[in-house]
């Protein structure tokens, strides 16, 4: 079993498990992707996409422009492919390997359908393999289908070969060609046409190996006139070695249908002092707003993770479509975020929401970056930005890189952006007038914050300002 | 039987090596204002925040007790919780967070400290439209972010509000009148005035002598240089407008 480096800092969630895994040995190549379908018992169209993903990823370059700054990684020194061994039949949650069962529960999530506290069906992805999912009857019951992308390939083929890659290709950049090419699970969601469904769904994505990457792949589809709101909860051990995560998630919205997905975001984020160690979160996150009056929402709280790479956008095809992204981002210790959203417009009277607000701390580096681009048909299109930064300490930076581009002239697009500082003066007028320092904090960020938590399921939100107050705790004064 | 709030025997407090106050006695009764007067530079602020808990002042020798009870090494937030109250001179700002929401956080935290219930939102709203209307404070001014955006006045209006609701047993001002027109110095002077009852003392510290125009003192105390250099009655502050600091000697004489 690998040593994790205790329990680094803060961070509560870096313990490790001990399983028994399958795993590759590093090293990436058409003969390993080649190995992975057949592990997994593609069908050849599968297969294409992945070798197609991984010449076209072959021949792109490392993209350069985010304001982060990292060694160069070695992509021949990743493993993969890393499975538990025990879960290779799954019909229940009884096959789980109870290890991993159990690490599930330290982390709080709610695995037996006994415990109906949280109304919320969750998969459980842990390293590369989704171990089982909750809730199933209630869902079928209601026609919805939320599986692991492998049983999907195979159960809901038809599905799965008109949109997988519909909304990010596999040569869209060079993180999602990679995620092509190697991609391992993920959960696939689909909302049958005129069905609101019965209750939150979630994925819980844990990376445990020590050399493995995490290459998931969500895919959500939400039929003419669905509902469904989906989360998305991420934690790692604490390895003093650099952990890649290059996961790409695509949604599609039909006439009428509304997505909301949400993601708490606590990967390991390296030590706090050194910056070893950490999972570089590399993510593609793209939502198709195919259908008139459809509505995407990205709502994300990012607090953990060495490296933040992360744009959630929504392309605005259906006229009178909904684009929205709330946003934030908390960086400390030697955290590097560059994280935003772009906002396509194409359809007609298509309206964007976007809502980022970035909190550094420490040496950390904190970037909004995000595009709205208006195209010439969008008659009528409408964009409201707000970006606002928090700032502790004189160590850490918070930059705003907005790019805006309008082809018609009956749009309007709007930006408001403003940045303010948590202080020690601050804490110290909170006690002086009996309220406790993390109360302070507390009260702090969360008014900060307030525009984008209220957009998170009830019960993500509690967390989330707990997370974030525990997080800056240190971190202040 | 006196009754004494606030004790400070010898007290010295140095800045990054600085000596600043450099032994400060003063004994404060229940029931009575005393008033700091001084230079600007002489330490009147630094006692203040001394005595609410900054950490940036480093006590060197002496002590501070309140209701008897040494507090140099009592937190912050339960020296609040004791019944001190230090209004301050620059209050800051905080983002994001409404008055409403820091009174209320505040008052409850002070009166669960006390064994007192929380004041659900609605009894907490009603008691805080009472304390604004003290100060003549407009009703959107709970709504607004604490002190973001507010003039001098109001910010020092908005610390007599906050000193009225936590109901403190001894409350130190800090410069609570400059910046102050006219009228801001009367709303904020009946203010002070609401307050102050037989059990309850008063520590105003000043530059100028036109707050006690208002609001009369029981003890006026003269502060240069880090030292106390004379204690008198009212009639001490008139004198100082008079002669203007200036000419009174570290020995506490007019020359």
């Amino acid at each position: 079993m690998e040593e994790a480096v205790g329990h680094s800092g803060d961070y509560k969630y870096g313990f490790t498990t001990d399983v028994d895994a399958d795993s590759f040995l590093p090293g990436l190549s058409e003969e390993i992707i080649m190995e992975i379908s057949s592990r997994r018992g593609e069908p050849e169209y599968i297969l294409k996409f992945r070798l197609e993903g991984y010449r076209r990823w072959k021949e792109m370059e490392e993209p350069c422009w985010a304001n982060i700054e990292y060694p160069p990684i070695n992509y021949q020194n990743i493993s993969y492919y890393s499975a538990p061994k025990k879960t290779t039949k799954i019909n229940s949650l009884e096959d789980v390997d109870p290890e991993v069962l159990r690490t599930f529960e330290k982390l709080g999530i709610p695995v037996d359908e006994q415990k109906r506290l949280t109304n919320v069906a969750v998969d459980m992805v842990f390293d590369s393999v989704s171990i089982g999912v909750t809730f199933k009857k209630k869902l079928e019951d209601a026609g919805v289908v939320l599986c692991s992308i492998s049983d999907a390939v195979k159960d809901y083929p038809e599905l799965i070969e008109k949109y997988l890659g519909s909304v990010v290709s596999s040569s869209d950049n060079f993180f999602a060609a990679l995620n092509a090419a190697v991609f391992s699970d993920g959960s696939f969601v689909y909302i049958p046409e005129g069905v609101r469904c019965p209750m939150d769904l979630s994925t819980y994505f844990r990376i445990n190996d020590r050399q493995s990457g995490q290459f998931e792949r969500t895919l959500i589809i939400a039929d003419k006139g669905a509902h469904v709101s989906y989360l998305e909860g991420c934690t790692a051990p604490a390895y003093d070695n650099v952990q890649l995560h290059a996961a790409v998630v695509e949604l599609v919205a039909l006439d009428d249908a509304e997505i909301k997905y949400s993601t708490v975001q606590n990967w390991y984020p390296g030590d706090p002092k050194t910056g070893k160690g950490g999972i570089y979160n590399f993510v593609t996150k793209r939502g198709r707003c195919l259908g008139i009056n459809s509505r995407i929402s990205w709502t994300q709280v990012e607090v953990g993770a060495a490296i933040t790479w992360k744009y959630p956008s929504c392309i605005l095809e259906g006229d009178n479509s909904v684009g929205e992204f709330y946003s934030v981002a908390l960086t400390n210790g030697m955290m590097q975020a560059d994280t935003g959203t772009r906002m396509m417009h194409i359809g007609k009277n298509t309206r964007s929401n976007i809502i980022s607000k970035g909190i550094s701390a420490d040496r950390s580096h904190n970037s909004y970056r995000g595009t709205v681009k208006v195209l010439s048909k969008a008659a009528g299109a409408r964009n409201y930005t707000q970006c606002d930064s928090m700032l502790s300490g004189n160590e850490c930076s918070a930059n705003t890189f907005p790019t805006i581009d309008v082809r018609n002239s009956s749009s309007e697009v709007e930006h408001e952006a403003s940045i303010s500082r948590i202080n020690e003066d601050q804490l110290f007028y909170f006690q002086s007038r009996g309220i406790s320092r993390e109360d302070a904090i507390g009260m702090i960020v969360n008014g900060f914050c307030r525009d984008v938590i209220k957009e998170l399921p009830l019960e993500f939100a509690a967390e989330s300002q707990k997370l974030l107050t525990l997080k800056l705790e240190d971190s202040v004064g | 039987m006196t009754n004494i709030i606030l004790e400070i025997r010898d007290l010295h407090v140095a800045v990054k090596g600085t000596e600043i106050l450099k032994g400060i006695n003063l004994i404060i009764n229940a029931g009575e204002v005393h008033v700091i007067m001084g230079p600007n530079g002489a330490g009147k602020s630094t006692l203040a925040k001394v005595v609410a808990g900054d950490a940036t002042y480093e006590v060197t020798k002496g002590d501070v007790l309140f209701r008897g009870r040494n507090i140099l090494d009592v937190d912050v937030e339960k020296r609040a919780h004791l019944g001190l109250f230090i209004g301050f001179q620059y209050p800051v700002e905080i983002p994001g967070v409404t008055n409403h929401q820091f009174l209320q956080a505040s008052c409850n935290a002070v009166r669960e400290s006390r064994g007192m219930t929380r004041l659900s939102d609605e009894e907490f709203l009603c008691y805080l439209d009472e304390k604004m209307a003290l100060v003549a404070m407009k009703k959107e001014y709970a709504q607004r972010n604490v002190n973001e955006g507010f003039s001098g006045g109001e910010k020092k209006r908005n610390e007599i509000v906050q000193m009225a609701v936590l109901d403190p047993v001894m409350a130190i001002l800090d410069e609570t009148d400059s910046g102050l027109d006219v009228d801001a110095m009367r709303i904020v002077s009946e203010g002070v005035n609401a307050m102050r009852s037989p059990e309850k003392s008063l520590l105003l510290v000043t530059h100028y002598q036109r707050l006690l125009r208002y609001i009369t003192p029981d003890v006026v105390h003269v502060m240069i240089d880090g030292v106390m250099v004379k204690s008198g009655g009212a009639q001490l502050a008139q004198e100082l407008e008079d002669n203007g600091f200036d000419r009174m000697t570290k020995k506490g004489m007019f020359v």
